[in-house]
């Protein structure tokens, strides 16, 4: 009988390469949920969790919502903007004030790195970290590995190059992480001041021509440029990133095969990558978005397994 | 630890033929019925079922699918051990089909109960009925019985009914295995 290792999901650096598998088999389970005419399991009928978003978010939010409706729990949203938080209150204070409330499982997303771990020493709930700071986006990494296993039948072995904004990237840390843990091999591309000084202590090559790394790559993941991250400029101008980092049909057709495209979301359509290459056949983006619903349930399933009647 | 064989392989082999043909008696040539073996063990006795009413009783469009109840059971939580689970494969719509649900052993019905949500997610059945191969008796936690069953049995609680299928063991049987 399988179990994570691990209490809470505050990082794919805590994770066995066992836990990621039970994570894709049970995904794969509710995967099939998710596409029956009802799209919902019973299992989390007395389970409460809070979605602590400090942070502005979109998909993830959307998702992990989606994900815990589905597994029928009693949800609380939260976020920071319209909240106390304003006034000066603590993390912990406003956590404290959450799980009077009697909730089971907290989701957050905080601008800093490791406000999960910070919580979780502090806090008797479930932690999953939906993204801290710069630091690491767990769920994000799992749902990138599953969805290029499901296309590509497998991760070990297959050369993946993650494009873009490394240094601000925390979907691009945890992809390292799962997919060295999963076998697979990393590069990273982008302009050489959007990479971290210390990447190859990580056991990653840098590449900073975009060809050379999408000849090399089986899968290309392409990042967003978070303009709201950088507080100076990084690159002289948006067109000048385009013209070297950013991928349109020409180029991707001029490879000599078939790679992979993904993106984490939101896409900044023709400066990464052009509307084409992103609603290409190529492209999986929107499989990600729909993976991601069901790696969420998988891994609040897998979690409230472990909390105690 | 003691193991009795309650039924052998003819013992097993009659059954079944008994079965089906209770099953051909309530459904004639099965267009609107569907058999959905209960995972993970109703599965061996469904696929038998269905072998039986395909090459003996020329019944041949037969539709079937296999149920997992895993996420709609009752002791998540509550175990000591955690739940691990199986495939479901119905590839179509129950609404208005006349559902038989099949399983190995019927002992609490709690698992039927967790079937009987778990279909929800397919359609509106017009019916549902219970097929089992054994059925012990006065240890129900739930009204639940079954339609068609193979053999009725008295077992207290601290012992244990196993069926072996000679596809996933050596051989079709029947054990009561109890701790002294």
């Amino acid at each position: 009988m399988k179990q994570l290792s691990v209490a809470h999901l505050l990082g794919i650096k805590y994770l066995t390469k066992e836990d990621i598998s039970l994570i894709f088999e049970t995904a794969n389970h509710f995967k099939a949920v998710i596409n029956r005419p009802i799209k919902k399991v019973p299992s989390l009928r007395d389970i409460t969790i809070a979605n602590l978003f400090f942070e502005n978010s979109t998909r993830t939010k959307l998702s992990f919502e989606l994900a815990e409706k589905r597994l029928s729990a009693d949800i609380l949203n939260f976020s920071a903007g319209q909240s106390s938080v304003k006034k000066g209150e603590t993390l912990i204070d406003t956590v404290n004030n959450i799980l009077s409330m009697k909730v089971d499982i907290i989701v957050m997303r905080h601008p800093n790195v490791g406000a999960g771990v910070f919580l979780s020493k502090h806090i008797d709930a479930k932690i999953i970290n939906a993204g801290d700071g710069a630091h690491e986006h767990p769920t994000q990494a799992l749902l990138d590995t599953y969805s290029i296993k499901e296309k590509l039948g497998t991760v070990k072995g297959k050369k993946v190059v993650i494009i873009g904004d490394i240094l601000h990237s925390r979907v691009a840390l945890s992809n390292i992480f799962a997919l060295q843990l999963l076998g697979a091999v990393v590069k990273v591309c982008g302009p050489t001041t959007l990479i971290p000084k210390y990447i190859s202590s990580l056991g990653v090559t840098v590449e900073t021509n975009l060809k050379k790394a999408l000849e090399w790559c089986d899968v290309a993941n392409v990042l967003r440029v978070q303009h709201e991250r950088m507080d100076i400029n990084y690159f002289p101008s948006i067109r000048e990133y385009t013209q070297l980092f950013g991928i349109d049909k020409q180029l991707l057709d001029s490879l000599g095969k078939k790679i992979v495209i993904m993106h984490p979301g939101p896409i900044n359509r023709g400066v990464e990558i052009t509307s084409d290459v992103a609603d290409s056949e190529q492209s999986i983006i929107l499989n990600q978005v729909e993976n991601g619903v069901a790696i969420r349930m998988a891994v609040i399933y897998l979690l409230a397994q472990q909390i105690k009647k | 630890m003691a193991k009795k064989t309650l039924l052998n392989a003819k013992d097993i082999h009659i059954i079944l033929h008994r079965l089906a043909c209770q099953l051909i008696e309530n459904h004639n040539d099965f267009s609107n019925t569907v058999l959905i073996g209960l995972q993970p063990r109703g599965v061996f006795l469904a696929n038998r079922l269905i072998q039986l009413l395909q090459n003996e009783y020329g019944i041949v469009a037969i539709k079937t699918g296999q149920l997992d109840i895993t996420f709609y059971r009752d002791d998540f939580r509550r175990r000591t051990e955690p739940l691990e689970a199986n495939n479901t494969t119905i590839d179509f719509i129950v609404e208005d089909k006349k559902v038989v649900f099949i399983d190995d052993v019927l002992y609490s019905g709690r698992s039927i109960r967790a079937a009987l949500t778990a279909i929800q997610a397919f359609g509106r059945p017009a019916s549902i009925e219970l097929l089992v191969l054994i059925d012990r008796r006065f240890s129900r936690h739930l009204p639940i019985q079954p339609d068609y069953k193979g053999r009725q049995v008295d077992v207290i609680n601290s012992e244990k009914v196993t069926v072996s299928w000679q596809e996933n063991e050596t051989k079709d049987a029947v054990y009561i295995i109890s701790d002294n």
